[in-house]
């Protein structure tokens, strides 16, 4: 009965093949794959810099938002081909687009602002480790753990929720509108890290040994959430910014209630301190950060100038 | 397998025969001789299983991928072929097997997957050319399928297709954008072709005359082409591809025949084929390993769940007896 149709299908895809090399132009606007963000998001990236904010302060801010999605998006990427179960492959590859999507936008948008004529891949590829302001809990490697995956995601989502659910009435309008994506988009990863939370939580012995020990491991990085840096503090002033601060008692009402729900303890274990004042905002980094991105960067820097 | 059929076997048959020769699709309630079962079980699972192993070849590069937006196009790669594989297992699972199972046959080895992913990813450009040759030779062997005389599998290939067409077109673009680069990444792409054509010929399977099962599935509608027509397509098409990439396909005996309105190509090494069936292609090991040990990684939290579930589930019937 669906013979006619499916022999249109036959036909069109057979069709699209034969065709791929007289209609496929490489600069063709269809093939900007993953910058629909931008639009859907209705901000132009070269939107201008709202009056009285330093740009230097903006992108700095840009770099901090968008390096902790980026080096996130790249670490949950570890994850592929080697998730538990293939709901998982698709959750965290999915995860990991989202987040891809948020730096993407937020490295243009520093890009821009910074007037170094310097793109995202400029900025991904060609900066060194002292450059990037992420935090280091983005730069952790799950080392193929799933319970130190959904443990770090639990901290990770429940913050950044807090933080974009905020910055959604920032007077940038980049700032803004990749908070208004966003918030839909971590609010389904940190329902997802929660429903895994409370599973491992409260499904096995061992389950439970393994995400208390998971918690227990990325606890110390949660410290450096809540520290405010002086750019973040001249830009909540203009009203650019947010203070992250103020996220931490939500963040930790967050946490209680799952944890306390999952049957697991929060841990008392003291947090990372800086160095001189400085920790990942200032590009002062763990060991992580160095091994990723020496492979993130390794191809694009071996072909200076080369588009791909 | 809920078959409340009560009529003669031969009925049964005489029905089945009547649905294939309609062309007509077969659904998992009706009737079916045990040996189509079988064949598109193993079919189906072998499918599956090649979307799953075919995630780690194109997995080995998303960590190094040269551009985010290269990034992104490849992890949506990779995660659409995490989600063909849930769909053709589900596929698989209306045949009564369960994805569980199959899982356990190919880390042991006792089912197969394309061979096509035994071979290693070692540059950028193998990207581009598994979308470009691979992707393409999957949509030439794919697409009569959805044209399949079983309907969840049909019906999984359908929305399969119109994926891997783009994907094809995405790496027949990745390919394009490094022709256009630099002399380091257009050798790259002719080094990378190289190393994949023959390769991708040998997708369609051993030549006709030396193809037992096709003659069968030719004859219950699981297949509609054979190898031999399927390879030929592939060949085809491919030609001015690769003249629009300015690549040369590494054969010296392709040329345009008139008479026959199609390429003479030269024959593949099918010694080569037939040991990396066998188990000896470069990754073999490597691919199974990887896989097994992500399986047994895996099973505490799959385990976790289940007995997290159970628990859910007791205390809703507790709580559904104390209401």
């Amino acid at each position: 009965m669906n013979a006619h149709h499916t022999d249109v299908e036959e036909h069109d895809a057979t069709n699209a093949y034969q065709s791929l090399s007289e209609t496929t132009d490489h600069d063709d606007p269809r093939w900007a794959f993953g910058t629909g963000i931008v639009e859907e998001a209705g901000a132009e990236i070269t939107s201008s810099v709202p009056d009285g904010v330093d740009p230097g302060d903006l992108a700095a801010y840009c770099l901090m938002l968008g390096d902790d999605a980026l080096i996130y998006s790249h670490r949950l990427s570890e994850w592929v081909s080697h998730a538990p179960e293939l709901e998982e492959e698709v959750a965290l590859a999915n995860t990991a687009l989202d987040l891809l999507g948020q730096a993407r936008v937020l490295l243009a948008r520093a890009g821009h602002v910074e007037g170094r004529d310097r793109d995202e891949d400029a900025l991904a590829y060609l900066r060194p480790d002292a450059e990037f302001r992420n935090v280091g809990l983005a730069e952790l490697s799950d080392d193929l753990d799933f319970a130190r995956c959904i443990a770090r995601l639990l901290v990770f989502s429940s913050w950044r929720l807090a933080v974009l659910h905020r910055l959604q009435g920032s007077a940038d309008p980049v700032l803004a509108a990749v908070a208004g994506k966003g918030v839909k988009e971590i609010t389904y990863h940190r329902d997802y890290a929660a429903r895994w939370t409370l599973r491992l939580g409260d499904g096995t012995a061992e389950s439970h040994r393994r995400m208390q020990a998971a918690i227990d491991a990325v606890w110390p990085y949660i410290g450096e959430l809540f520290r405010t840096s002086d750019e973040e503090r001249r830009l909540v002033e203009a009203g650019v910014a947010i203070d992250p601060a103020d996220t931490r008692e939500e963040v930790d009402a967050v946490l209680d209630q799952v944890l306390e729900k999952a049957t697991l303890t929060r841990p008392e274990r003291p947090f990372i301190g800086t160095i001189g004042g400085r920790s990942g905002r200032q590009g002062v980094h763990t060991e992580h950060l160095g091994h990723a991105l020496a492979e993130m960067q390794s191809l694009a820097r071996r072909h200076p100038g080369a588009t791909w | 397998m809920t078959v409340t059929d009560e009529r003669p076997h031969h009925a049964l048959e005489e029905g089945f025969d009547a649905t294939i020769a309609a062309d007509q699709r077969i659904e998992p309630r009706d009737w079916m001789p045990e040996a189509y079962r079988k064949t598109l079980i193993r079919q189906i699972a072998q499918h599956a299983h090649s979307e799953i192993i075919g995630m780690q070849p194109e997995g080995n590069w998303i960590l190094r991928a040269p551009s985010l937006r290269r990034k992104a196009i490849l992890l949506a790669k990779v995660q659409d072929e995490a989600g063909h594989g849930m769909y053709l297992y589900a596929a698989a699972e209306t045949l009564g097997v369960d994805r569980e199972e199959l899982t356990e046959k190919l880390i042991e080895s006792k089912q197969k997957y394309s061979s096509i992913f035994n071979y290693p990813t070692l540059t950028y450009a193998d990207i581009g050319v598994i979308g470009w040759l691979v992707d393409g030779a999957a949509i030439c062997n794919q697409v009569p399928l959805c044209r399949c005389s079983y309907g969840p599998y049909a019906r999984a290939m359908i929305r399969i297709c119109k994926e891997e067409s783009f994907h094809q077109r995405q790496g027949f673009e990745l390919l394009l954008a490094m022709v256009n680069g630099t002399d380091a990444q257009r050798e790259m792409v002719q080094e990378s072709v190289n190393r994949w054509w023959w390769p991708s010929l040998m997708m369609f399977g051993p030549p006709d005359d030396d193809s037992p099962n096709s003659a069968q599935s030719m004859a219950w509608g699981i297949k509609r082409h054979t190898n031999d027509e399927l390879r030929q397509r592939f060949v085809d098409m491919s030609v001015p591809q690769a003249a629009a990439l300015g690549v040369t396909l590494p054969d010296p005996d392709l040329v345009w025949n008139d008479e026959r309105q199609a390429h003479d190509y030269g024959e593949p090494d099918w010694a080569e084929f037939k040991a990396v069936i066998a188990g000896s292609g470069p990754a073999n090991a490597q691919r199974i390993a990887h896989r097994r040990r992500a399986h047994e990684n895996g099973a505490w939290v799959r385990e976790a769940a289940q007995a997290f579930a159970d628990k859910q589930q007791a205390a809703d019937k507790h709580a559904g007896a104390t209401a």
